[in-house]
């Protein structure tokens, strides 16, 4: 085996040029891979944190019916204190679940007494709130209270596209106006306690309260909500945590025989899953490039590496190697140029990503700003791309040199 | 008993509508430890005899035994077997491997074919290179040394993994006069000292007077055998 390697690795010397500009191609396309791998599945993780740890949580819960409905906020459809119970007690004994918040959603009129414009609200408990996204008190600004108690009864945080419209600040007083499920009128007086940043997607535009002022503001005896958010301990487990909530869920119905509640993963419920799967098929078409620039280059330099050499071929199985070995021969001639440019490959991408991160790009993503490009790749990706690499150069160098196994030695030996 | 009896092998080639007989009917059996010549012009056979003898080629019909073993009959791989085993191989044009120095030349047959311990190798190697006077170079690479050179270097190889017998296709063609003298007479001295039975096929009638026994080929027939001490049939 050693002198099979030995053989072919001086083989590849013996073609510098044509050896290097292969590589150099296979390179090339490694690091494409590489790059635009640690680019986008950055910002895909980086999004998807984004939405789950600052909005949606991992998965939410809602009343049977409610998601269809979401648009309208539905007060009707809210979960009541025998759920609530219900969900508290499920939710607690979840392994995998690292906290979770209830939250009663509401549509409401905004006045600063000069204006009046419309406004999406989530009311929440600050403490569970935080816990479940922990990252919502970072999109607020002009706020000087402490995450876990970023909203207080009386208070309101104002989206920022609100606050830029209306020309609202920190401190100002607004006054909501709401219908109860009931359809009567109520209204209460709060403080601006901060801004909210925007973000892409379903409630990435609202505005939020204390759950004390939304049950004042709806008349609302007793608890109420529209939903319950999840945060998981370990997020890649989420389809089986799902399954396994879904599975109890199931246990509760409602007075017509039909499941109570509703589970959705934050991808149901945002469309930048469809920017998660399109980035995903992006990476896919981005490999099978790689594929075709492998296959078609060490292909062409097998055969043309084959064809120099039919008399060589000749010479070899005249004097008794087997067929195997010839086969063995340039099949290791491919794997190792493979390699050697996988590894080259590797190296210049990863070193391409670190100069990315060095360079701090910054880009905007919808109503998101300034967000600055880090990139990473994770080590199974890279072994991946690097096991892909020298998969089809074994196969692309195989037809080949079964080529030259298969030769006549006196056809190739007559060869010129 | 022979060491190669060929019976009735004809070799027919059909290239398009014509069909070139380049071996017919051709009855022959060579003894072992002789020193061998097949002469014959352009396009009589020789290559093709020395082919089928050797294992490259198959007759269209007849048989052939080397050294107890009918051949005619072998899979690619088998014959491979075979030569690696057997028969050992002198090229017109050297065909030494270009990426291999001269010691690792001569070695290929031991390394890739018979698989010989790295311990075994190296004193047969060594005392080949020794004998055809190319120890010295041994580190070189066949484009640093002379075509006379680089057929010793042939010969050291075709001798390395004790063959039976060593088939030399026109070794001398390439080779200028005192080159090819020096050549066929490594090849003759090795075949006294080895007692290996060699077969070359030449033009050149200076190489031919090296020859213990001569053939002489014909449009594919065998028409003339000679020996040094003279005209026997």
């Amino acid at each position: 085996m050693k002198n099979i390697f030995k053989i072919a690795f001086r083989n590849l010397k013996r073609y510098k040029r044509r050896t290097l500009l292969t590589s150099l191609l296979i390179v090339l396309g490694v690091v494409l891979v590489i790059v635009f791998s640690g680019i986008s599945s950055s910002f895909k993780t980086m999004m998807i944190g984004t939405i789950t740890d600052s909005m949606l949580g991992h998965l939410q819960i809602h009343k049977k019916g409610y998601v269809s409905s979401i648009d309208n906020l539905p007060l009707h459809l809210n979960l009541g204190d025998k759920q609530i119970a219900e969900l508290t007690e499920l939710l607690d004994k979840q392994d995998n679940v690292e906290a979770y918040t209830f939250r009663i959603k509401l549509g409401a009129m905004l006045s600063n007494y000069k204006e009046t414009t419309n406004i999406r609200l989530t009311a929440v408990f600050p403490d569970m709130e935080n816990k479940t996204s922990p990252a919502l008190a970072d999109r607020i600004f002009e706020s000087t209270k402490s995450a876990d108690k970023f909203i207080e009864p009386g208070e309101l945080i104002v989206p920022e596209n609100l606050a830029t419209g209306l020309n609202l600040k920190t401190g100002d007083d607004l006054v909501l106006v709401a219908n109860n499920k009931d359809g009567s009128v109520n209204g209460i007086g709060l403080k601006i306690a901060g801004v909210m940043q925007g973000l892409t997607g379903p409630s990435g535009r609202d505005g939020y309260i204390h759950i004390d002022d939304a049950k004042a503001l709806l008349r609302i005896d007793g608890n109420e909500i529209s939903e319950s958010a999840i945060r998981l301990k370990n997020p890649d487990d989420i389809k089986q945590t799902r399954a396994r909530i879904l599975h109890e869920l199931e246990q509760f119905s409602n007075e017509k025989g039909k499941p109570a509640f509703e589970l959705h993963t934050w991808a149901q419920l945002s469309p930048f899953s469809t920017i998660v799967t399109v980035v995903d098929l992006l990476i896919i078409t981005v490999k099978i490039v790689l594929v075709a620039i492998v296959l078609i280059s060490i292909l062409n330099v097998m055969m043309m590496s084959v064809f120099e050499r039919v008399s060589e071929i000749g010479t070899i199985a005249a004097i008794g190697t087997l067929p195997s070995r010839i086969l063995g021969l340039f099949v290791a001639e491919g794997f190792l140029l493979g390699l050697f440019s996988t590894i080259a490959g590797n190296v210049v991408g990863v070193l391409a990503l670190n100069l990315i991160n060095l360079a701090n790009f910054q880009f905007s993503f919808g109503r998101m700003e300034n967000i600055i490009l880090k990139t990473s790749i994770a080590p199974g990706e890279l072994i991946t791309v690097s096991l892909i690499v020298i998969a089809i150069t074994l196969v692309s160098s195989f037809q080949p040199a079964l080529k030259a196994a298969k030769m006549q030695p006196v056809d190739a030996l007559r060869h010129v | 008993m022979p060491l190669i009896t060929l019976n009735n092998v004809s070799r027919r080639y059909e290239t398009g509508e014509t069909t070139v007989h380049a071996l017919r009917d051709v009855n022959l059996q060579l003894d072992a430890q002789a020193f061998i010549s097949i002469v014959g012009p352009s396009g009589s056979g020789k290559t093709t005899l020395l082919n089928v003898i050797g294992c490259l080629d198959k007759p269209t019909q007849g048989a052939v035994s080397v050294n107890g073993t009918r051949v005619d009959g072998f899979d690619n791989r088998d014959a491979a077997q075979f030569r690696g085993d057997n028969v050992g191989f002198i090229f017109q044009n050297f065909n030494l491997l270009p990426v291999l120095t001269v010691y690792e030349n001569v070695e290929y047959p031991l390394v890739m074919v018979q698989n010989v311990p790295e311990n075994q190798r190296k004193e047969r190697v060594m005392r080949l290179l020794d004998a055809v006077g190319m120890a010295d170079q041994k580190d070189k690479y066949p484009s640093q040394v002379s075509g006379g050179q680089k057929q010793r270097i042939a010969v050291a190889r075709a001798l390395v993994a004790d063959p039976k017998l060593v088939l030399a296709d026109e070794p001398t063609a390439n080779l200028d006069s005192v080159s090819a003298h020096k050549v066929i007479e490594l090849m003759r001295g090795m075949q006294h000292e080895l007692k290996t039975t060699f077969i070359f096929s030449t033009h050149d009638p200076k190489v031919v007077r090296e020859a213990e026994i001569v053939y002489t080929l014909e449009d594919g027939q065998i028409t003339n055998r000679e020996t040094r001490a003279g005209l026997t049939n």
